[in-house]
């Protein structure tokens, strides 16, 4: 079965059972391995994509839902100059990522609270940030967020 | 790119020094770094000095316009100096801090030093590790500290090439790389001397340029490459001292972040091949188990499947792609055996462990003085308690994924593990073939924790088996539930410890530990006391037991430290104050202890529902003392709100990267401690996924962590595991001081609820 959808931008149109998960598609399908297999229950956030901007774990949602909307990866955060995200600049800067498995998801979830909310306050990224991180990158992942929207880390990190 | 390692690389089946690749007018004598990296007589020191590693070596890293020096680092004509780590980095920023340490001792140019995977190649052994391990390997440290990893491969007279043990800095750092670095540096002063026909004392180098003041000439490393590849490096260069140090110790940012944060690096189950099929496993449930029997018909039904696999104790499904796989593999009902393990659980293997310890026939013992004197002495009060700590699961984010292609008599393996020359060794044997007809590519690994280790890798020898049963390239991935029922666990352990106390002091102090793995050597007892015995028990469950970050350190640290402030409540005593009072006058660990009770304003009044605890513990030659402040969420589970780490690691390579490091490990340790445990059930594993093996989020994390180093100059210590284990004690202390509550079962889950 064939379903279109862009990615990124781009058109795009999978032959792929109807129940395949979006993950599997952006990754055995499309190519597009920048977003992660965590868990495959929703449980992990890894495969954390945006579609039609809204947050979503692409690892529990089949493709057939995704007919006509516009899904937004890791690799499609840069801007069209190339330009790296002010998120993903944020991420460099307080030096996030240590195996950086899970920072795609994370990166995903941080762009569509920022997007949502603004500045969000320590309560909001508590609420909207439930990615799982092995490494425990958590208070490097709120500086970060709270960097990249111009508000100063209220709990800081020494 | 550091952590981008070329999935294509081409290693050479065998080189000798006659076909090695010569090039024109550059005789290739290269000299490793010289005898001080020999170990003595060992079966290690032969890769060193066998010229035919280091013909093979070169061959694989040198090339057109690039010097070789050792099997460390070349230098380009365009002065890029190229790094090459025997260490895998899989998050903990060893690259770059192996990097930093060369780099500064050569005096490089850092922007043009490039850090790359060395080739999974006998040349690329790692003489360092050994000589870094052998002080220990006379005492039984190393059976805990790697199990058999490296036991193994010493038996097999094979080198090494691992990362674990927080190894990398320690000993592949302060060993190979400061010194390869320096005895470059000298080499290239030396030839600059002779070009210039000035005396070395007049030369100075600094961002890859030997400068002589005098007549105001210079040359670029890279213009004195190929004549300084010529001279014999010396096997005991002059290192610089801490003054003279510009990268190491600096908060230098790491090299393999920025692929990190937007999609571009290639993690092994990242990796693909033209043709390529996605295979998925289900091993028997019961450790032990075997394969009794599968009905293929019902996956083969699906679309997208292609095969079904069968190995002695599992199914695998092989398809177009992950989705139809697992498809696949979810249609089946393929029948086991239990291999005699079906009464296996968690509560029996409790009762095994109190039965051994109960029986009193220590495996082994360890200790000063005479405890039983102790205890029986008049007027001492004499306190006991009985803890229990959980299997747990490694729960690397990035679960196994392995690419495995047989062709033309070569197996070729690509994916992220923690040593590739015992993958090689191992891939071999369960292929049936030679060591040299493995190829293995190492990949950035996404998180280890110690469960990538060949010796306890079974997915090694099912790519290995997998692969020579079908003619395209297959990459085997684990799925979570896979990973949850088939690790490696920190063991199952539990513990009695008694003490005697007497006017507040404490006078004998006992641990009897049951579990797999003797720890003893591997955490060090840091207190003074007159008379302590430490007894290992030894017990064997079905499951194989692994080393998870801090290895043994996480239990026995959780044990005494708990233990301890148990002691200090009977003893009427400030948990602090009674920790100092039996800690050596003017050690390290009393720095940490009052340096971390000062940064946490230990003592000071805490709001209403808030209770503090503290913590040292002592591993991988790092001190790391902590305290938590804690509360009760709504449910009865624990809240961390602050947490404060005191570190002695002697040097911090980079204190950017080591912070984060310490921070992880922390909150790695609250998270097994409030929430997570493997349990089993008629010999098989209940949990399954993250729904049920839940993990520690963000909103539960601290928010900040206070990370202080102190710079005592000691031997440097590992970073990458010794700030978990006082994180679990440090965690059930608060807990008790704020409830009244000891938790001595671990997770704590709600058991602090009122
Ligand atoms: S892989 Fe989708 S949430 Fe874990
Ligand atoms: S950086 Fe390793 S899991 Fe998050």
């Amino acid at each position: 079965m064939a379903t279109s959808f862009t990615v990124n931008g781009k058109q795009v149109s999978v032959e792929a059972e109807a129940d395949t998960p979006l993950l599997w598609v952006l990754r055995d399908d499309l190519g597009m391995t920048g977003t992660k297999f965590g868990c495959g229950i929703a449980a992990c956030g890894a495969c954390s994509v945006h579609v039609d901007g809204a947050i979503t774990r692409s690892c529990s949602v089949p493709v057939s839902e995704i007919a006509g909307k516009a899904v937004t990866t890791i690799e499609g955060l840069k801007g069209a100059d190339g330009m790296l995200h002010k998120v993903q600049q944020a991420w460099i800067d307080a030096q996030v990522p240590q195996c950086g498995y899970c920072q795609s998801g994370q990166i995903m979830a941080a762009v569509a609270l920022i997007e949502q909310v603004g500045t969000p306050s320590d309560a909001q990224i508590d609420e909207a940030m439930t990615n799982i991180c092995r490494c425990g990158t958590y208070p490097r992942i709120r500086k970060a967020i709270l960097a990249a929207t111009g508000a100063a880390a209220q709990t800081g990190e020494a | 790119m550091a952590d981008n390692p070329n999935p294509d690389l081409d290693i050479p089946e065998t080189v000798t020094p006659a076909e090695k690749p010569k090039k024109k007018g550059v005789k290739r004598r290269i000299f490793l770094a010289g005898s001080a990296l020999l170990v003595g007589g060992g079966i290690f020191g032969v890769w060193w000095t066998d010229s035919s590693a280091k013909a093979k070596a070169n061959a694989l890293i040198g090339g057109a316009g690039k010097q070789a020096f050792g099997s460390v680092m070349t230098i380009a004509e365009d002065d890029t100096v190229t790094v090459f780590s025997p260490h895998i980095d899989f998050g903990q920023g060893s690259h770059t801090a192996l990097g930093q340490m060369l780099a500064d001792e050569l005096d490089a140019d850092w922007g043009k030093v490039v850090i790359e995977q060395a080739p999974a190649d006998l040349a690329f052994a790692n003489a360092a590790l050994a000589k870094g391990f052998l002080p220990t390997m006379a005492g039984e440290t190393l059976a805990g500290l790697i199990p058999d990893a490296v036991i193994g491969m010493m038996a097999r007279s094979m080198p090494l090439m691992i990362t674990g043990g927080s190894s990398a800095i320690r000993f592949t750092g302060e060993i190979a790389m400061r010194r390869t670095g320096a005895a470059v540096r000298a080499a290239l002063i030396a030839e600059a001397a002779d070009r210039l026909g000035v005396p070395e004392s007049e030369l100075t180098t600094a961002d890859s340029v030997v400068t002589h003041a005098k007549s105001g000439k210079s040359l670029r490393y890279g213009e004195l490459a190929a004549g300084a590849a010529e001279r014999s490096l010396s096997s005991d260069p002059v290192l610089k001292t801490r003054e003279q140090w510009k990268l190491i110790g600096k908060p230098v940012p790491r090299r393999d972040i920025p692929a990190k944060v937007d999609g571009s690096a290639v993690y092994g189950i990242d990796f693909t091949l033209p043709d390529m099929r996605v295979a998925t496993i289900a091993a028997a449930p019961v450790r032990g188990g075997t394969l009794e029997s599968v009905d293929e018909a019902p996956a083969l039904a699906v679309k997208g499947v292609e095969k079904v696999v069968k190995l002695p104790d599992a199914v695998i499904v092989v398809a177009k792609g992950y989705w139809p796989a697992t498809k696949g593999l979810a249609a089946l009902s393929p029948k086991f055996t239990d291999g005699g393990h079906g009464a296996m659980s968690t509560p029996a293997i409790y009762a095994a462990q109190d039965k051994l310890r109960k029986g009193g026939k220590p495996d082994n013992e360890a200790g000063d003085g005479d405890v039983d004197a102790a205890f029986a002495s008049a007027g001492a009060k004499t306190v006991e308690a009985e803890y229990r700590v959980p299997f747990l699961h490694h729960a690397m984010m990035e679960p196994f994924a392995l690419t495995g292609h047989f062709k033309d008599g070569t197996l070729t393996i690509w994916g992220g593990l923690q040593d590739p020359l015992s993958t090689r060794a191992r891939a071999a044997k369960a292929a049936g073939l030679e060591m040299d007809q493995v190829v293995f590519n190492p990949m950035i690994m996404g998180g280890g924790f110690g469960r990538r280790f060949p010796d306890i890798v079974e997915i090694i020898d099912q790519i290995a088996l997998l692969a020579k049963q079908v003619p395209y390239p297959v990459k085997l991935v684990w799925s979570r539930e896979e990973e949850v029922r088939h690790g490696s666990y920190r063991p199952q352990s539990s513990a009695g410890l008694k003490a005697s106390l007497q006017s507040g002091q404490i006078t004998g102090f006992r641990m009897d530990y049951a579990q797999s793995g003797n720890a003893e050597g591997e955490v060090p007892f840091i207190y003074k006391i007159p008379a302590t015995s430490r007894r290992h028990f030894a017990y064997q469950s079905n499951q194989i037991d692994g080393p998870w970050r801090s290895v043994n350190a996480t239990q026995i640290g959780f044990y005494t430290e708990s233990f301890m402030d148990e002691l200090a409540l009977a003893a009427g005593e400030d948990p602090y104050k009674f920790r100092r009072r039996h800690l050596p006058e003017g050690s390290r660990h009393l720095k940490a202890l009052d340096e971390v009770a000062k940064r946490s304003g230990w003592g000071t009044p805490l709001p209403e529902g808030v209770g503090r605890g503290i913590a040292i513990v002592e591993s991988f030659d790092t001190i790391v003392a902590e305290v938590v402040e804690v509360a009760l969420k709504d449910d009865g589970s624990p809240k961390v709100l602050k947490a404060f780490a005191v570190v002695d690691c002697g040097t911090t390579i980079n204190p950017l990267n080591a912070e984060a490091q310490i921070m992880g490990g922390l909150i790695m340790g609250l998270s097994s401690a409030i929430g997570e445990q493997v349990t089993l059930d008629k010999g098989a594993v209940v949990e399954s996924n993250f729904g049920d093996y839940p993990i520690l989020k963000l909103a539960d994390a601290p928010p900040a962590v206070d990370v202080i180093f102190i710079a005592s100059g000691a031997k440097t210590g590992g970073i990458g595991e010794p700030g978990l284990p006082p994180a679990s004690p440090a965690l059930a202390n608060a807990l008790a001081s704020l409830t009244g509550k000891r938790i001595r079962t671990l997770p704590i889950l709600t058991q602090a609820k009122a």
